[in-house]
């Protein structure tokens, strides 16, 4: 295990060093490449002065609202279409041709519908959230083997305890992957919202005003940021899935 | 014992109350347009609303005014223009990434050796989200044309490596030590062994690098162009021409869907080719 992360780490400090030197001899314009010391130098100051926890939590806020919002209707909706074959019928071509509309392409009506504010960026990120978890929870769902539906049937559960006992436990899996698919896109909506939509607040709106002041230090820390939040939402779920209240009957099936 | 089981099964059946059943007849006869009903009851609510004029036209046109925008922009050569330009971007960038993604891919793929080196730095990279990519790029590459291809190929990139990767990993060793006994030549082993068992994964990578690139495409366009759908949606925004909007966003739809396609021929047009799965 030692060895695998040694050579894996091989890499990037080479990457490192030939940035470092570069900019150092002036291969590199340091104005437009910068460099690690400048990004820890610009990382440091936007730490001390609190700058960089406000972004990030403006930001976290909205994502985590946006999510709460499309993953809670994406999932029941989910479940329906899978167990109700006329809700099927009847919304499932409606949605699927929503789906195709690339996600940033709704952005300029939720401004128009919504105004550039708070209301219009948790919207756009709840959609961004909706789909995959829509469609996960859905396939999830209908794929429950029959020999459980069976039982269940033998057992003259009752719809609601069929539900959890029988159908939230086996689609679990699906389920999960739905919800971190959708914490990705919402995460993915969040920055793209604070681009898009006019904001002043959060890790997004930080980077873009970090461009047009031309501080490349403060753009690689952005990308660097946004890519540990994305890591450690990811890693956070997937915990959360090892904990899960079903884990037990999911195992006993 | 079958006589038992045939009491089992009735007993069960005679538990579980009748459905009436004259609601569920007819929509079983009209299957085809179940479908139908809600776009239709949508549409219908969307000209109602519109003819009546409880809203105003610039937060929701009219279908006839969204029919003649669709009519203007194409008439005057804009609409075609800019989505050609748009699908060029996607087409140059997708061309990039998928190659480069071919080529890391197969590389980790191969070699443990090489992924062993370079996987960890590839998995910290493809953290990053796509869009957090733009204020570097745009720093880097200015707003021109290289930005737009460089982003998509780079949202390309990632799916499709790691599809290769699993695609080759996941070659039955059996048919690997099948194409050894028979003294195929490497070239061969690649083309007859390789390829056409790791088709379908590679085509899962190239399906969602495809999403992801129209995706990103976009949201370049609304960003930072001066052509292409997204810039004419950004455009009309700006007029507040909602009817060009509506147009314009069931055109990203149709260009979305219709990329999807195309590669979902392709992926039966290889399949035929190379015989699938050997």
């Amino acid at each position: 295990m030692r060895r695998v992360l040694g050579s894996g780490a091989v890499l990037p400090i080479l990457l490192l060093s030939i940035w470092a030197a570069s900019v150092h001899f002036g291969l590199l314009d340091v104005r437009l490449w910068s460099s690690p010391e400048l990004v820890l130098a610009g990382g440091w100051a936007v730490l001390r002065d609190g700058s960089l926890a406000t972004a990030l939590m403006a930001s976290m806020k909205r994502d985590l609202l946006g999510f709460a919002i499309g993953a809670g209707l994406g999932l029941p909706l989910g479940l329906l279409l899978a167990r109700v074959r006329l809700a099927d019928k009847l919304l499932g071509p409606t949605l699927n041709a929503t789906r195709q509309i690339a996600l940033f392409a709704w952005v300029p009506f939720l401004s128009l519908w919504l105004g550039n504010g708070e209301q219009g960026r948790v919207a756009f990120i709840a959609l961004g959230a909706f789909f995959p978890v829509l469609l996960n929870t859905h396939l999830g769902a209908a794929r429950v083997e029959a020999r459980y539906l069976e039982v269940a049937r033998v057992l003259c559960l009752k719809p609601h305890r069929k539900l959890l006992k029988v159908i939230l436990p086996s689609a679990l899996p699906a389920i999960l992957t739905g919800l971190r698919l959708g914490l990705i896109y919402a995460w993915l909506a969040t920055i793209g919202a604070e681009y898009m939509f006019a904001t002043t607040s959060g890790v997004g709106a930080m980077m873009m005003d970090a461009r047009d002041l031309f501080r490349m230090d403060l753009v690689i820390l952005g990308m660097m940021v946004i890519g540990g939040v994305g890591f450690g939402l990811n890693a956070l779920l997937s915990h959360l899935g090892h904990l899960s209240l079903w884990r037990g009957v999911e195992q006993s099936l | 014992m079958t006589d038992l089981s045939h009491w089992a099964q009735s007993g069960l059946r005679a538990r579980r109350p009748r459905l009436p059943k004259f609601p569920v007849l007819p929509l079983r006869k009209l299957k085809f347009f179940t479908g139908l009903a809600v776009p239709a009851w949508l549409f219908a609510v969307w000209y109602g609303v519109t003819a009546a004029h409880w809203v105003p036209d610039q937060i929701l046109p009219a279908p006839a005014a969204v029919w003649e925008a669709f009519g203007a922009l194409t008439r005057g050569g804009d609409l075609q223009t800019n989505l050609w330009i748009s699908l060029s971007r996607v087409g140059y960038g997708f061309g990039a990434g998928t190659l480069a993604g071919l080529l890391l891919g197969a590389g980790m793929g191969f070699s443990d050796g090489f992924a062993r080196f370079v996987r960890p730095t590839f998995l910290v990279i493809s953290q990053i989200p796509i869009l957090a990519w733009l204020p570097f790029l745009m720093l880097l590459l200015g707003i021109g044309e290289a930005l737009k291809i460089v982003l998509v190929a780079k949202a390309v990139f990632t799916p499709v490596t790691l599809s290769t990767c699993a695609g080759i990993r996941d070659v039955p060793a059996r048919y690997l030590e099948l194409a050894r006994v028979l003294q195929l030549s490497r070239l061969n082993t690649l083309r007859r062994v390789v390829l056409p068992a790791a088709l379908p994964q590679l085509f899962s990578g190239f399906r969602y690098g495809l999403t992801h690139a129209w995706l990103s495409l976009v949201a370049v366009e609304l960003l930072a162009s001066y052509e292409g759908v997204g810039y004419l949606m950004v455009y009309s925004r700006q007029l507040f021409q909602l009817d060009v909007m509506v147009a314009i966003m069931l055109v990203i739809a149709a260009a979305g869907l219709l990329l999807d396609r195309l590669l979902s021929l392709g992926e039966t047009w290889l399949g035929r080719r190379y015989g699938g799965a050997p």
